[in-house]
């Protein structure tokens, strides 16, 4: 019995991790004045997609709040690849509305769905670009009121483009990434990483426009935080 | 006079080719509003339009970059019809068997050109834009050959009217201009179906050089001044050094050009037909510089790059109607025998 329990402990220990699991949390903010965002005027040629603007609305290249925080920054773990859930995990939806997409900067799996809906009242095309070897290109035909439409990318694609051929100012990025360990900052450059396994990790930031910034972390058992700072170029 | 050339000319077979040949050229630029309002995808589908029958599409869909596309295959249809028409028409009406085979290529081309226009959107394949405006250019000069082979000009050179003969040097250098003016074009196009917008963003300099830097740094430092809503893919060195080919191959023609238009009017004189139409050519040349400059500095503005397409179109079809008149008025036999191209009959005179 004695000798049973001695086991018993061996293996509780052994499948024990050394530490739990944490977050990596952070903020990103962004310093000095940003680039001006420019009008969207051909959205008010178009009589489809004019309506609900009295003026043309602004591009939206960088996000950056009164307080100078940055959302839309894509932050993973640089080069964790091959644990990817995304064949369980639900799917990202972005939406074609005022003939733009919203939100225009998302993050999914590898294998996760990405769905792709038209809630505007004109056709537009869904065309994504890839440039990653293994990533399917295609365009698709979206009626006003039409079935979503779902997409899924097997390799690993910073800033995928999503356009709408018919309207040509209508883009949508997104990455693609091999891991469940990203986030993308909200309006308040908030970003968190969750359920990150112990264990030293390089993070990455990456804006479209303004580059990407490294962080070297080391989970361990509690919330590691991971702050980065971006300025125009 | 020649046993190839038809009795008696054919007005309206003449007016119908040339009918078909300005539709064609109106094809051109509807295709090439196409490529500069970047529409090229905005149908995904093909032959259908979003599922319907392309002739049964609703006007009231007709929006944003679909009006062009589909207006495009519209008009490329009735090319088809027009083409298959005059095809019909050639080979039961004229007895000239070359002319009758010259239009099964015409029909054959209209099909192939159709089709590559549909790959090129289904197969998603950029290079196939770059082949099907190629072969646009040489159906346009196809089509408008067959409208002079059909024309009384033709008709009465066969039948042996009197007219200069045109030397060998002065052919050599407008067909070596012409197929300059070829190569210029397959430049164009390949920059064009690059979606990449203004790889040189003023002109005459190049980012404010005679010759620009294309280093990694400042290809980068390049794309980072460039903001546009409608986010064209970023510029590279190749496309910045294909643009500069590109302005000095023009340069060139129009060098060469105005030396055909010299030669031309010292050996033919200045009220000869191939004079007149040399001189057309140089005056499309310095239209076609100032279209391209005016491309630069309206950023590209769509209709003003579509004009400069057609004038291109125009410059290249120009010079291959120059080389074929001028190669069927050559010969270095007696003026009794039927010599020459394509059955034309071309007297011996003195050059001037």
């Amino acid at each position: 019995m004695k000798t049973f329990y001695f086991f018993l402990l061996l293996a509780s220990l052994a499948i024990l991790p050394a530490g739990r699991a944490a977050d990596i949390t952070g903020v990103i903010t962004f310093k000095g004045t940003p680039p001006a965002e420019k009008e969207i005027t051909p959205i008010m040629d178009d009589p489809n997609c004019s309506v609900g603007y009295t003026k043309p609305p602004l591009t939206h290249f960088y996000a950056v709040n009164p307080k100078g925080e940055l959302a839309d920054v894509i932050v993973s773990l640089k080069g964790v690849t091959g644990k990817s859930t995304g064949a369980s995990a639900p799917a990202v939806v972005i939406d074609q509305k005022g003939c733009l997409y919203t939100p225009s900067i998302v993050a999914i799996q590898t294998g996760q769905k990405l769905v792709v809906k038209n809630s505007d009242q004109c056709v537009h095309n869904v065309h994504d670009k890839p440039t990653v070897d293994g990533n399917k290109e295609s365009n698709d035909v979206q009626m006003p009121g039409g079935a979503d439409l779902t997409y899924t990318f097997t390799k690993p694609e910073p800033f995928l483009k999503f356009q709408c051929d018919v309207h040509p100012w209508m883009f949508a990025w997104v990455t693609v990434i091999d891991s469940p360990y990203f986030s993308v900052s909200d309006k308040d450059g908030k970003f968190t990483i969750k359920n990150v396994p112990p264990g030293k990790y390089t993070v990455e930031a990456a804006h479209r426009k303004l580059g990407t910034q490294t962080f070297d972390v080391e989970v361990k058992d509690t919330d590691v935080p991971a702050n980065f700072t971006f300025e125009a170029k | 006079m020649s046993k190839s050339a038809p009795n008696t000319s054919n007005p309206w077979l003449f007016r119908f080719a040339g009918l078909t040949a300005l539709v064609t050229f109106l094809l051109i630029g509807l295709g090439g509003l196409v490529t500069s309002h970047g529409a090229g995808m905005s149908v995904p589908d093909w032959p259908n339009t979003y599922g319907y029958n392309m002739f049964a599409f609703p006007i009231s869909k007709w929006i944003g970059g679909i009006f062009y596309e589909h207006t495009h295959r519209l008009l490329a249809s009735a090319v088809g019809l027009l083409t298959t028409v005059l095809a019909v028409w050639l080979w039961l009406a004229d007895p000239r068997k070359w002319m009758r085979w010259l239009g099964v290529a015409a029909f054959l081309g209209v099909i192939a050109q159709g089709i590559l226009g549909g790959l090129r959107v289904t197969m998603h394949m950029d290079s196939l834009g770059v082949f099907h405006a190629t072969i646009a250019q040489l159906f346009f000069i196809l089509l408008c050959a067959i409208t002079l082979f059909t024309s009384r000009l033709w008709l009465e050179l066969a039948a042996g009217k009197k007219s200069s003969f045109v030397s060998r040097s002065l052919r050599t250098l407008v067909l070596g201009t012409t197929v300059l003016i070829f190569i210029q074009l397959i430049i164009a196009a390949t920059m064009r179906h690059q979606h990449a917008g203004l790889a040189i963003s003023d002109f005459p300099l190049a980012y404010g050089k005679i010759w620009p830097a294309t280093n990694p740094d400042a290809v980068a430092s390049y794309n980072a001044r460039r903001v546009s809503v409608t986010e064209e893919a970023p510029i590279t060195a190749f496309q910045i050094k294909l643009q500069m080919a590109h302005r000095i191959v023009a340069l060139v023609i129009l060098l060469l050009v105005a030396a055909c238009a010299r030669q031309t009017w010292q050996r033919l004189g200045p009220t000869d037909s191939l004079t007149n139409l040399a001189i057309f050519w140089l005056a499309l040349m310095f239209a076609q510089i100032a279209l391209g400059a005016w491309t630069i500095w309206s950023n590209k503005a769509a209709d003003v790059a579509t004009a400069h397409v057609m004038v291109g179109a125009l410059s290249l079809v120009t010079g291959a109607l120059w080389c074929l008149i001028g190669f069927g008025r050559s010969t270095s036999f007696p003026q009794t025998q039927t010599l020459g191209v394509f059955g034309v009959q071309a007297s011996m005179m003195a050059n001037k």
